[in-house]
């Protein structure tokens, strides 16, 4: 069994649906990238799994952590694994970090309750974890608030949050689109080099599909409360399966080549309280039948480790076609 | 912090300069003294002494400087009844006036805060409505009308507790009561939406994803934040209390320094109603103050401020 | 129309400063939002200006279009000086000049139904009858896609990509010739984005006005613009053909952003630049990217580089190493890849 699996896990707001079922697994030392746009439930997944929804949510299913279901679990049991076994930070660092707190004091927190550490111990492992994670001037930053650093310095800060507990999971939710170009690319970078270095998984959630491919070695796409397809990070962009996929990289505009026209996708998201019957894209799909309007597709396998909820989606055979992204490849050469 | 100190001692300074000279305004547009004082029929020779006595016949910004000079040194006249220097009428009733006003605020706070709190984190629970319900009753009751309320039914139908005077500390209980509940109606409604702003924010979710039992993200990360804009509300509360003191020392007849203002208002008391006004105005500026002072202690983002202002 | 042949949009040397006034007996900072900018704009180009927060991209948008005055500099609208802004002739040139700006939900008035926003423009510069407006509303809001019936909703019950189409068909309403966007879809989703990105170049394709595209965003950027300028700190610091400047970014700040985009297959291979973007009320003496970048000379932290074309392809750039006037630090192929 897989360090994290999810089982059928759906969550409700009062009538509206934000999760309608979602299975996904993460093996340890993984990295995950979830995608999809906003409103999609990619955020909910995670908050719910950890227990971290308000009590108005209606949560169902499982979520099995090394074979133990912690969803719905006692405090006694959820709260060693938040911060302790799963890691989570989050999309506005400023907002994140409490501001009346020394940023010392908020790393050292997690240091007290997940290692037992405190006074001058916690204080040196601080500064060992700010370093760690790029802050400069540690020693004397510990001193510092929030409002004292910019917002790529206080994401460094939720990181270093984070390893306090020593996760073996780090779900990191959005963690650079409060961000600029090249701060999002040092944050990257350095999720990327701590993974290597403490061999802990990793779930990236994110609306852009590009930083996703970039740091996960597989991706699931969300749509609508729902994983419509999942499959290893180069298999997504040479066999989209699902259109909603396509359509997403469809309107991606190209960084090389001719310009094209973008494939954008008509219409929007349904509105969690008013979800279409049978597939829940079928109104903005180019593909869709009677029959979508009626059947709700389940994940269809279409090669190992690809699967999409569509009922045109075709099986395949792996490795017939070149890896997607050849021309990027070379552009990156000719940048070189 | 010393800098962040004395930006806010100069704001309170300027604050002060204004309440003076409103002060000074207001009693010159409210007609001739002389003539209000002495009444209309009084004979126009002792009207004219009047005048030269008070420095009424020198031109308005002598008057002014003079107005200023006489409250910077303490010198506010004296009394029309019994002809005492205002200021020891009124710094004799000051005792009384804070052994009302003193309890009423510690029940302010003791009631009104946790009430608040625990509204907001059981919220639309049985005790949340109650709060809230009782809080928009103190909010809307007039104190006069409570102070009667508690009046009807503590002395009058139980004669439990005296209705007024100050003859033991027992009188002092429903005045207290009163000025208390009004306060602490409004603090828990302030606190409770303060609470739930706070528990709504980004960091909340971090300090609880980090692993901390609810209690500790309670009192550890919620509370300090909630408390920067319920210091505000406490700040007026506490400017308020003397200023609400008035009607409720008139109710029970409690000799305070809010009696004696409506006594000398009746009796035309000028030279003591200037000084009630004045004494309530800078401790409203006082409050200020205070919660200014607070304020960069709870919320280090003001003290960045100051510490951006030296650099 | 005045000035056929001259271009659309020209603006020289803008320079716009802010006091930043800390605290309440604090020193005020003059911060340079914008520190000479030149840039020109013809009828039927888009200019794409790129650059992170901080940068002075939007505040040179403002200038452009003259509801800031710039401190220094000057602009040109179809040959004739852009006037004072509140004067009855700035007012006058504004039909011709709109602007679409980042979060259309705050751009429009919850108040007001999304037709009477459309028609507003025309209500204020007293453009044709009432029945020639409700035309002409109705035309435009065919233009970008949006149906008749949404001209009697409000703002909040439309989607994130039908409030832009609002906020576009509201700049449009008046046939501008230049359309100033500020982040216009950075705030959407990414399929709204393309449906945006579509519209613009089909709008502009249609009327052959000018645009000026300002973007955090190289991909869109490099999607709809002609040219693209690039902006460090106040100022343009590479200016060029789009696909130029992602293929071949001659500036180090240039060839940092471009190698920042992540990008669908890129596994390795980044310049990672160090630190944050400086504090405009900060700046750096010489070239203001000299703390940041990976080839910095002494002489960069001296002297300020101008920006003018490079003498092997003409890119114009402003940059000592690239314009080999001083030696790089460490050879460019040392750059710190990850």
């Amino acid at each position: 069994m897989a360090f994290v699996e999810i089982e059928n896990l759906s969550v409700a707001f009062g009538r509206s649906m934000a999760l309608r079922g979602i299975n996904l697994s993460v093996e340890r030392g993984e990295a995950v990238g979830l995608v999809g746009e906003s409103g999609c439930g990619k955020s909910v997944t995670w908050l719910a799994a950890l227990g971290l929804l308000p009590a108005s949510a209606t949560v169902r299913g499982s979520v099995w952590l090394d074979g133990k279901d912690i969803l719905g679990a006692p405090k006694a049991r959820l709260e060693p694994v938040r911060g302790g076994r799963i890691a989570m930070i989050f999309q506005d660092p400023a907002a994140s970090l409490n501001p009346v707190h020394r940023i010392g004091r908020q790393i050292g927190e997690a240091l007290t309750l997940h290692r037992g550490m405190t006074g001058e111990r916690a204080k040196a492992e601080v500064i060992r974890l700010m370093d760690q994670v790029g802050i400069p001037d540690a020693r004397n930053r510990i001193n510092a608030y929030p409002h004292e650093l910019s917002g790529g310095q206080n994401q460094r800060v939720m990181i270093a949050m984070a390893l306090a507990g020593e996760p073996e999971l780090l779900v990191a939710d959005e963690p650079t689109t409060a961000l600029d170009v090249t701060i999002q690319a040092q944050i990257l970078d350095l999720l990327t080099t701590l993974r290597r270095d403490t061999g802990m998984a990793m779930v990236l959630i994110s609306h852009d599909l590009g930083v996703v491919s970039e740091t996960c070695s597989r991706i699931a796409v969300m749509y609508a409360g729902r994983i419509v397809e999942e499959a290893p990070s180069g298999q997504i962009f040479s066999h989209p399966g699902h259109p909603y996929t396509r359509g997403l990289l469809g309107s991606l505009p190209p960084l090389t080549g001719p310009r094209r026209r973008l494939v954008a996708i008509p219409g929007s998201v349904p509105e969690a309280a008013r979800m279409p019957s049978g597939c829940a894209f079928a109104p903005r799909c180019d593909l869709s039948t009677e029959l979508c309007a009626q059947v709700d597709p389940a994940p269809l396998p279409l090669a190992d480790d690809h699967s999409a909820a569509c009922v045109f989606a075709k099986p395949y055979q792996r490795n017939v076609h070149p890896v997607a992204g050849e021309g990027a490849f070379a552009r990156e050469r000719v940048l070189q | 912090m010393l800098q962040y100190l004395l930006s806010r001692l100069l704001r309170a300074a300027v604050s002060i300069v204004m309440v003076v000279t409103f002060v000074f305004v207001v009693l010159r547009m409210s007609g001739d003294p002389a003539t209000v004082i002495m009444g209309a029929d009084a004979p126009p020779e002792a009207i004219d002494a009047f005048r030269k006595a008070w420095g009424l016949d020198q031109p308005l910004w002598v008057q002014y400087f003079a107005f200023f000079e006489a409250v910077f040194s303490g010198e506010l006249g004296r009394s029309m009844r019994d002809g005492r220097d205002v200021v020891a009428v009124v710094l004799e009733r000051v005792p009384s006036t804070l052994a009302l006003t003193i309890p009423a605020f510690f029940v302010n706070i003791a009631v009104g805060i946790p009430a608040g709190v625990y509204a907001a984190l059981h919220r639309n629970s049985l005790i949340d409505r109650c709060v809230m319900v009782m809080a928009v009753t103190g909010f809307a009751v007039p104190s006069f009308i409570l102070a009667m309320l508690l009046v009807l039914i503590f002395s009058v139908t139980l004669g439990w507790l005296p209705s007024a005077g100050q003859d033991s500390w027992r009188n002092a209980i429903l005045p207290i009561a009163t000025m208390g509940f009004g306060g602490a109606a409004l603090l828990a409604r302030f606190t409770r939406s303060a609470m739930l702003e706070v528990l709504g924010q980004s960091y909340i979710r971090t300090a609880s994803a980090k692993g901390l039992p609810w209690s500790a993200v309670v009192w550890r990360h919620a509370l300090q934040n909630a408390a920067i804009p319920t210091i505000t509300i406490i700040g007026f509360m506490l400017g308020g209390l003397v200023a609400g003191a008035v009607v409720v020392e008139s109710v029970f007849s409690w000799p305070g320094v809010g009696r004696l203002l409506v006594v000398s208002v009746a009796n035309r008391d000028l030279a003591v109603v200037q000084a009630v006004v004045l004494m309530i105005a800078m401790t409203m500026v006082a409050a200020n103050m205070v919660v200014d002072v607070l304020y960069g202690l709870v919320d280090p983002r003001m003290q960045g401020q100051a510490r951006a202002a030296r650099r | 129309m005045s000035g056929g042949t001259a271009e659309l949009l020209e603006a020289r040397d803008l320079a716009r400063s802010y006091m930043m006034h800390r605290g309440f007996l604090g020193r005020t900072t003059q911060v340079r939002a914008v520190d000479g900018v030149s840039l020109s704009l013809s009828r039927g180009e888009t200019l794409g200006l790129v650059g992170e927060s901080g940068c002075g991209k939007s505040t040179t948008a403002r200038l452009v279009l003259g509801i800031e005055p710039p401190d220094e500099g000057a602009v040109t609208f179809d040959g004739t000086a852009m006037p004072r802004s509140g004067t009855s002739n700035w007012a006058a040139l504004r039909r011709r000049m709109q602007m679409v700006y980042q979060d259309p939900l705050q751009a429009l008035d919850k108040r007001l139904t999304i037709g009477a926003q459309v028609a507003e423009p025309l209500d204020i510069h007293r453009i044709g009858t009432s029945a020639e407006r409700r035309e002409r509303v109705a035309a435009v809001m065919a233009e970008v896609g949006l149906q008749p019936h949404h001209a009697a909703r409000h703002p909040q019950s439309l989607s994130g990509g039908q409030r832009q189409r609002a906020v576009i068909a509201r700049a449009l309403v008046t046939n501008p010739d230049l359309l100033v966007c500020d982040e216009p879809i950075s705030a959407l989703d990414v399929s709204i984005q393309a449906l945006v990105l579509n519209l613009l170049m089909d709008l502009q394709e249609r009327s052959g006005m000018g645009m000026l595209f300002v973007s955090h965003d190289l991909r869109a950027v490099r999607q709809i613009s002609h040219r693209v300028a690039v902006m460090y700190l106040g100022r343009i610091v590479e200016e060029g053909e789009p696909d130029a400047v992602l293929q071949d970014p001659a500036h180090p700040y240039a060839q940092a952003l471009v190698s920042a985009i992540p990008h669908p297959g890129k596994t390795a291979a980044r310049v990672i630049l160090q630190g944050d973007p400086p504090n405009p009320a900060n700046r750096p003496s010489g070239c203001a990217f000299h703390p940041r970048c990976p080839v910095a000379t002494a002489t960069c932290r001296t002297e300020v580089p101008v920006l003018k074309p490079r003498r092997s392809d003409g890119r114009r750039v402003a940059c000592h190493v690239a314009h080999g006037e001083a030696a790089p630090a460490r050879a460019p192929t040392m750059l710190e890849t990850c």
